[in-house]
């Protein structure tokens, strides 16, 4: 969520001369329209995070995981704990950026191993009910662990404050999620497409019965896919913990914008979902400066009009036809 | 007349049951007659659903918005205009309806998984306006006390109404299913490409669809209300659309009254949990999936296979159509 609206968009105060008053004017909306941008693209880039690993699951396994949303809690709350235990340090941020994912991606591979891959050849509306199952259970060991309050983590010294550009106030730490979102879009495309296991892992989105038949053991793969898909559900967690307050019900929100995030990327395509992330976080931040009150029906609007003009999202489904035929055989089966 | 599609035996039964939930009341604490309206309502939110997700194969992602529209509908009537109650009563689902025809007609052009996202956009769209126009819905904070006729005020005769309502929405729903449109719906479900080949215009069978199950939601809005004078912009988040999908898939989709049960059972479970833990929902995550490794049929379908003697009221299992690209090839609005 967008933390606050910038006080420029008041506008300046009246007591100035008129000329002075509208080159203020002038130069405070672009100052407000910097950072707005700023905050939009900072944003879509921890979405795309979030929304990358739904993706990935999807494809490789079939599942949407309505629990993805939960991990990215969990992340977020594991952060929390984790710099905490080092008393705000910066040396603690960076540790909680560190191991807050791998708590996250445990916590996958221990669901996936002892329940999710007893399921795989069961109904896909069967795997839609464990997901949301998931996610209640998730839900209430975040309450059960940390309670229903209100938490906060600290940005490391070094990206607290915000540097001037053009008199807009651009915060560092936002500009540092600018930084990370595209090394992890970059390391996501060269794993999938330049890496052995990324290679089969897209094999297995597209044919996953053909890739068993050549000899490779397809149930660790689909662990290894839901595994890193929590990893990063968790990595998104704990870079968005320093800009908001850390709460119950943030599982909520992310999971429906990831979803359309996806679906309007295109199903399983790491690209669609920046693309998808960018289009949702730019038009809720800029649409704050429209009209602030109702600046969170931008992005719904936006997906709509995607999905009209191009049905099967903006870029190409790595699982296109395939997903649903395989659910269409299970459902007929 | 209707003996050609409701069994005699079947509608003794109803009348008993029906009339067995009449003398209730009197017999039970308020705290069980209020948790039954409850049922009522949410059974009727979930089986109006499940005319386009269970007989229509539909992905309506999205449904409470129709019982949040209704819900709003009638409590903005009942606040800020001096109609009479039944103006409100019979304006509400007509309101969610054309709601339905709105998004609906979006919705038809896109199929499986897309038509479901993207009516929950549609519908978040909806809900993100009546959370923040404040000055019209009162954002969300909700509406609270909102004026109903004395008839219908106290808890007792708000069950009656609740129960009245329900129980013809019900017999509605059963008939518009048993009617050619209802077989017909069915039909496109099961093969859309052999319906459109015989002429069937299958979208606006769906839609035709849509807009009934949206009615229908409308209604259940306005029990709603009669029960808790209130309503808040959760009433339409996707949240507690998810659930009530989640109801259909739990009690058996492929069954008229399986949503119902698995509308009783979620109502129930939460309102007893809910007694001894804040962990409720917890407790619901793990019984769902003791249910997914153990009755994998639903637990109407669990109950039917076990009286497997009566199966002639058993239809053939029907999976959900996720029929799709291949079976409806124009559904592209403007890719071309």
């Amino acid at each position: 969520m967008i933390k606050s609206l910038h006080p420029s968009v008041v506008g300046p105060g009246p007591s100035l001369r008129i000329a002075i008053a509208m080159e203020l004017a002038q130069n405070l909306d672009l100052a407000a329209l910097g950072s707005q941008l700023l905050v939009g693209l900072s944003r879509a880039m921890v979405l795309f995070i979030v929304a990358a690993g739904l993706s990935f699951v999807l494809g490789v396994l079939r599942v949407p995981n309505i629990a993805h949303g939960s991990l990215y809690m969990i992340g977020a709350f594991s952060a929390y704990t984790i710099s905490t235990l080092f008393g705000d340090s910066s040396a603690g941020f960076w540790l909680a950026l560190a191991i807050a994912p791998l708590v996250v991606a445990l916590v996958g591979l221990i669901v996936e191993r002892a329940l999710l891959s007893h399921l795989y050849d069961r109904e896909h509306l069967m795997l839609i009910l464990f997901t949301f199952a998931l996610m209640l259970i998730l839900g209430d060991l975040v309450k059960a662990v940390w309670g229903a309050d209100y938490r906060s983590v600290l940005a490391p010294e070094t990206l607290r404050g915000s540097v001037s550009v053009l008199g807009a106030p651009l915060p560092r730490y936002n500009l540092f999620l600018l930084f990370v979102g595209p090394l992890v879009a970059v390391g996501l495309w060269l794993f999938v497409n330049k890496t052995k296991v990324g290679k089969i892992s897209r094999a297995a989105a597209a044919d996953r019965d053909m890739v068993s038949v050549l000899g490779i053991n397809v149930n660790a793969v689909s662990a290894g896919a839901f595994v890193l898909g929590c990893f990063l559900a968790g990595l998104g967690g704990a870079l968005i913990a320093p800009t908001v307050s850390v709460t119950l019900g943030m599982d909520h929100t992310i999971i429906i914008e990831s979803f359309l995030i996806v679906t309007i990327g295109g199903l399983g395509n790491v690209w669609g979902a920046l693309i998808g992330a960018l289009i949702f976080g730019l038009t809720q931040s800029l649409g704050v400066l429209l009209l602030p009150q109702f600046a969170i029906v931008f992005p719904y609007a936006a997906v709509v009009i995607v999905l009209l003009l191009r049905p099967r999202g903006l870029l190409e489904s790595i699982c296109s036809s395939d997903l649903i035929d395989s659910v269409n055989r299970k459902a007929r089966s | 007349m209707l003996t050609g599609i409701v069994d005699g035996r079947w509608l003794a039964a109803a009348v008993i049951v029906v009339a067995a939930l009449f003398v209730l009341p009197s017999l039970i604490p308020p705290f069980y007659v209020y948790m039954l309206a409850l049922i009522f309502v949410t059974a009727l939110l979930a089986m109006s659903l499940n005319l386009v997700l269970g007989y229509g194969g539909l992905y309506q992602f999205h449904h409470g918005v129709f019982y949040g529209v209704g819900a709003y509908a009638v409590a903005l009537i009942l606040k800020k205009t001096s109609l009479p109650a039944g103006v409100a009563f019979i304006a509400a689902p007509i309101v969610a309806a054309i709601t339905g025809l709105l998004i609906g007609w979006f919705c038809v052009r896109l199929t499986e998984l897309y038509f479901g996202m993207l009516q929950i956009s549609l519908g978040s769209l909806i809900w993100a306006i009546v959370f923040r126009w404040y000055s019209f819905t009162g954002g969300d904070d909700g509406i609270h006390g909102i004026p109903l006729p004395p008839a219908i005020s106290s808890l007792q005769s708000s069950y009656y109404f609740i129960l009245s309502i329900f129980a013809l929405s019900v017999a509605a729903l059963y008939l518009i299913i048993k009617s050619p449109f209802g077989a017909t719906l069915q039909a496109t479900r099961d093969n859309p490409q052999r319906c459109e080949a015989i002429g069937v215009n299958v979208r606006r069978h769906q839609l035709m669809g849509i807009v009934i199950a949206s009615f229908f939601g409308g209604v259940a809005g306005v029990l709603f209300v009669v029960l808790e004078h209130s309503v808040f912009p959760d009433l339409l988040f996707w949240v507690l659309s998810l659930e009530v999908f989640i109801m259909c898939l739990l009690g058996g989709w492929f069954t008229f009254l399986g949503p119902a049960l698995g509308a009783g059972i979620i109502v129930t479970l939460r309102t007893f949990a809910g007694i001894y833990t804040e962990y409720w929902t917890a407790i619901m995550g793990v019984l769902l999936i003791l249910l997914i490794f153990f009755l994998p049929e639903g637990v109407m379908g669990f109950l039917l296979s076990k009286f497997k003697g009566r199966s002639e009221h058993v239809e053939p299992v029907p999976a959900p159509s996720l029929d799709t690209t291949a079976a409806r090839p124009s559904t592209d609005v403007a890719s071309s």
